[in-house]
């Protein structure tokens, strides 16, 4: 148990990959036994992240907790070394919860080439923990590309139609975005060992050699010059905005959602898109706050642009999943406005509105998933009366929908309203035209609801169609569950947020701390 | 001077004399041994105790032939990557030789000749001895080029690659004669001497470093100086196209290291403009033609073309990391590039092709651990961590970025990223399209241990480079 304690975060994100090794001993033609032990891969890798939200210590949750520090690649510098704080703790769990629903919800939908595609899914979620573990630049930067692989062929072996122009797509944009970011990174290693010289705490903490580590970069923000930081932020910018993704690196992510498998495109939006966001978060605000703030006006115009064309484009989609994937766009023009409100409520909702996505957009491409693999198609007008069917479905759906556009005692509502504050603290207009994305969303999801399941039935095709299998209940209930929990109780995910959050305002605006006790209060408040 | 041959100096030549000997031994067993593939286990043999002879001289800095030769880490890293290559390419040349029905004893003794060339080439710190050795390889390659004396192609191949390269060593006298003109001596640190005391925009200065440095670029196939290639490369047997992409690639930018950051190191403001503008042109040349490929070995040839505008970073950065780069990038682009190529030799049959890229469809289907090999090698190529290629790239970008050799950073990453298209062409190949009749492969014993050893490497260097980087960095001593 010790051992397990100790490395608690080694083990969690490997486990997919043990599991996914063992997979490939079992003979192909085995395909339920192939199922059931991906399956349980899964649900066991959940199972064994609890222990980090149970042993996780909230009071110290701007720490970096769980750390484990070995030597790995001395000529360079570069370190295994990971830790996690309240913000990846939540990221994590999120993507430990989404991984075995992405693969529970593929049990019936994937019959060909069953082995590998398990296989690239338990890859993938090593891949995407070990972006959100680690605290070594280097070894992030491995796991951020390897991730691009396991994902490239999910779109490209089970993707629908247009799937190798989708797949590439994807690839080719990721990847443009990440090696400018290794750039960077590279320019933050260079001017390590000149700063930490001159300044005796930094080389005390961190050494005085090139380092690849997070909380080296942490500590040198303050001495980086204006104009350096403004470049740096830029190279992370291109790589963490094409994963977002903002408007205008938006357009690979249509094309790879509608291609993708169900999973994939949970997969994708519940977790992928998050890793853009935590690279913000992780890095841009904190190493350079001075570049961040110099480029808030264009940051935000973008966001707002995401915000409205996102809804805009998705209003007018026949393809359910296609709507999905810009409400996507939407909704992460959201988060990214809060996120560059940079203050308490903005940061906060930001983060909180990344799990809201996570859960209900992941919801909603499950329940895409689950009638296209009924009828075969997600065209809009082949749909309609569905509820009189499918009750249990219509149910479901309807809550997932209300989650999405922010109904108030569901996560979506406290994810936008704190979202609003923030952004309505920083410039009214913000809030104006990010209330207006809200509208717009209750637009686009109410009007998808009322065609799909209201009305009459008229097509004889779906006649006939079969409510929710306990399968696919099982894949809901979590989700539901979880959408309910933060929105009727968020103070434990406020409580892991709050100290990390604060610990980036006051890096990016300190005056903005100590001339409004009144906002410490609020989140008091809110508790 | 003093003397000018000391009977110590065969010591320092020992590894390159085997193979001369071990050569000539092959010649004439070739009169007495009917399976030639008899042949090339001897000739791997030779490789082997030529590298024992090499493992000797660790760790010596010597001069040999009265300043004529160095006997350093780096040359002995080169050498190390020359005899690797030429192992790995004759293990894969004989099953394939057979296929062709094309095999012949010189074709192991030529390589091993070429193979000594090359390491002279990475001692040699004289212009004679520098020509020499670079003609001694260069002759062995044009030979081997057309060895498939049926094929027109491969004649084809090997009067434009020889032609081509008789032109490009012609230039490179020139510019030779040149350098000796003003400095009066073939000793590559008189000549330095020598330039650093003219001044930087001296024409004649000028005259001789841009004619060496076109026959170089010619040596390495960079553009403008790259047409030859694909059409080498191709018709070639790919036996040999696999040898020539990563050792005559890898001689030459020994040899270039040594020219340009000792020779005329007093000329680098100039060479480094020029080499930047090649390097960009490079790069991306390369890139761009081979996405428009479908022969596999034209876009590997075309692939290798952009590789060398990668190296080159490591010479303009000139410091002790782009040094550092371009060994390891060498060392890795060698194991890499030749599981790769075995890959394809694999591909070949009996009075089939098997260099189209459709002749790789479903090739995971019908074997899964060749099709995994070569993604991970494709992957290696174009620098996805966690393979090696990634670090060797990690290493040249980060030398661009500490001398602040921004922009070309950023021209090398974008050119890293089209390149995963054409990549990712053939994975598509591989596994996602259905399996045709001409989806065949052919192993051999000896093929499959390349591939073992390639993707081994590959992947061990990609983990865990730190014993491979020390390597590098002793061969690289700081200041060099």
């Amino acid at each position: 148990m010790d051992f397990f304690h100790a490395h608690i975060l080694t083990i969690v994100t490997f486990f997919p990959l043990a599991g996914m090794i063992v997979l490939l001993f079992f003979g192909s033609e085995n395909k339920n036994l192939i199922r059931l032990w991906a399956n349980a891969v899964g649900i066991a890798g959940f199972a064994i992240s609890i222990p980090l939200w149970l042993r996780f210590d909230f009071d110290k949750a701007d720490q970096f907790q769980f750390v484990e520090h070995y030597k790995w690649i001395q000529a360079l510098g570069a370190d295994y070394h990971v830790g996690i704080d309240g913000i990846s703790l939540l990221l994590i769990l999120l993507t430990t919860l989404l991984g075995p629903l992405a693969i529970l919800s593929s049990w019936s939908a994937i019959e060909i080439r069953t082995k590998e595609y398990y296989a690239f899914l338990l890859m993938l979620q090593t891949g995407m923990l070990g972006v959100f573990i680690s605290l070594d630049f280097f070894m992030f930067y491995v796991f951020w590309e390897v991730m691009l692989v396991p994902m490239y062929f999910l779109i490209g072996v089970w993707g629908g139609a247009r799937k190798l122009y989708a797949a590439i797509k994807f690839f080719l944009y990721t990847l443009v975005g990440s090696v400018l970011l290794l750039l960077g990174i590279l320019a933050l290693y260079f001017i390590y060992p000149s700063i930490a010289a001159v300044h005796p705490e930094v080389s005390a903490q961190f050494g005085t050699v090139p380092t690849f580590n997070i909380l080296a970069f942490h500590a040198i923000s303050p001495y980086l010059l204006q104009n350096f930081q403004e470049w740096i932020f830029l190279a992370f910018f291109i790589g963490f905005a094409i994963k977002v993704p903002m408007f205008p690196f938006h357009t690979w992510l249509p094309d790879a959602h509608v291609e993708a498998p169900t999973a994939g495109s949970v997969i994708l939006a519940g977790v992928l898109l998050k890793m853009g966001t935590y690279g913000f978060l992780r890095f841009s605000l904190p190493i350079v706050p001075e570049g961040v703030k110099h480029y808030v006006p264009m940051v935000a115009a973008l966001s707002i642009i995401a915000i409205v064309y996102g809804a805009l484009v998705a209003m007018m989609q026949p393809d359910m999943k296609k709507l999905v994937a810009y409400s996507s766009v939407s909704h992460m023009g959201f988060v990214m406005l809060g996120m560059f409100a940079l203050n308490p409520n903005g940061l906060n909702g930001s983060i909180i509105q990344q799990i809201n996505h996570g859960i209900s957009t992941g919801a909603l491409f499950l329940i895409v998933g689950m009638i296209y693999e009924r009828r075969h198609t997600r065209e809009i007008a082949q749909f309609g009366g569905l509820s009189s069917v499918m009750p249990q479905f219509a149910t479901v759906f309807l809550i997932m929908t209300m989650s999405s556009i922010g109904l108030p005692l569901l996560n979506g509502f406290i994810g936008e309203f704190t979202i609003m504050q923030g952004a309505f603290q920083r410039n009214i207009w913000w809030a104006v035209f990010g209330g207006s994305g809200i509208v717009l969303g209750a637009a686009y999801m109410l009007w998808l609801y009322q065609r799909t399941m209201f009305g009459k039935l008229e097509n004889p095709a779906n006649e006939k169609l079969q409510d929710m299998n306990l399968r696919e209940w099982a894949t809901m209930i979590p989700l539901i569950i979880v959408a309910f929990w933060i929105g009727l109780y968020p103070a434990p995910f406020f409580r892991a947020l709050d100290k990390p959050v604060i610990k980036l305002v006051q890096k990016l605006d300190p005056s903005y701390l100590q001339g409004a006790p009144r906002l410490e209060a609020k989140s008091g408040e809110r508790r | 001077m003093g003397q000018f041959f000391k009977l110590a100096d065969l010591g320092a030549i020992a590894p390159e004399l085997e193979l001369i000997l071990w050569g000539m031994g092959i010649l004439i067993a070739d009169l007495i041994i009917k399976d030639k593939k008899k042949l090339g286990i001897v000739a791997i043999v030779g490789l082997f105790v030529s590298g024992i002879f090499l493992f000797r001289l660790n760790g010596v800095e010597a001069t040999a032939y009265g300043g004529l030769l160095v006997i350093d880490q780096f040359a002995n890293f080169f050498k190390l990557i020359f005899l690797v290559a030429a192992t790995l390419a004759i293990a894969i040349s004989m099953k394939y030789l057979d296929i062709e029905r094309e095999n012949h004893g010189e074709y192991y003794a030529l390589i091993l000749f070429a193979t000594m060339g090359m390491m002279f080439m990475a001692g040699a710190v004289d212009l004679v001895t520098m020509y020499i050795s670079l003609e001694t390889m260069a002759i062995a390659t044009y030979v081997l080029v057309g060895f498939l004396r049926s094929s027109q192609r491969s004649n084809e191949a090997s009067l434009k690659y020889f032609l081509l390269g008789a032109f490009s060593s012609g230039i490179l006298l020139y510019g030779m004669s040149l350098l000796y003109g003003i400095s009066g001596s073939t000793r590559f640190i008189d000549i330095a001497e020598a330039l650093s005391r003219r001044p930087l925009n001296d024409p004649i200065s000028l005259m001789a470093m841009i004619t060496l440095s076109a026959g170089m670029f010619f040596k390495i196939a960079a553009v403008p100086f790259h047409q030859w290639t694909p059409d080498a490369y191709e018709g070639a047997p790919t036996s040999i196209t696999a040898y020539m992409s990563v050792a005559v690639k890898a001689a030459s930018f020994a040899m270039m290291v040594r020219v340009f950051m000792v020779a005329i190191y007093p000329m680098r403001p100039h060479w480094v403009a020029i080499m930047a503008a090649v390097s960009v042109m490079t790069m991306t040349v390369g890139n761009i033609a081979a996405i428009t490929q479908s022969n596999i070995k034209r876009l590997l040839a075309y692939s290798s073309i952009s590789h060398a505008g990668y190296v080159l970073i490591g010479l303009i950065a000139g410091n002790q990391t782009g040094l550092i780069a371009v060994a390891i990038y060498l060392l890795i682009y060698t194991f890499t590039n030749l599981g790769a190529w075995a890959v394809v030799v694999a591909l070949k049959r009996r009075d089939v092709i098997g260099e189209h890229i459709d002749e790789m469809s479903g090739l995971f289907f019908k074997n899964p651990v060749a099709a995994i090999l070569m993604l991970i090698f494709l992957l290696s190529l174009a620098g996805i961590p966690p393979t090696a290629g990634f670090i060797g790239k990690f290493y040249l970008f980060a030398s661009a970025i500490e001398t602040g050799h921004n922009t070309l950073a950023v021209i090398a990453v974008l050119n890293a990223a089209i390149s995963i298209y054409f990549y990712l062409r053939i994975v598509v190949a591989m596994f996602m399209r259905e399996p045709n009749e001409k989806t065949e492969l052919t192993y051999s014993p000896a093929l499959l241990t390349v591939l073992a050893v390639a993707f081994i490497v590959t992947m061990f260097i990609g983990i865990y480079p730190d014993p491979f980087i020390s390597m590098a960095r002793l061969a690289i001593p700081a200041g060099f």
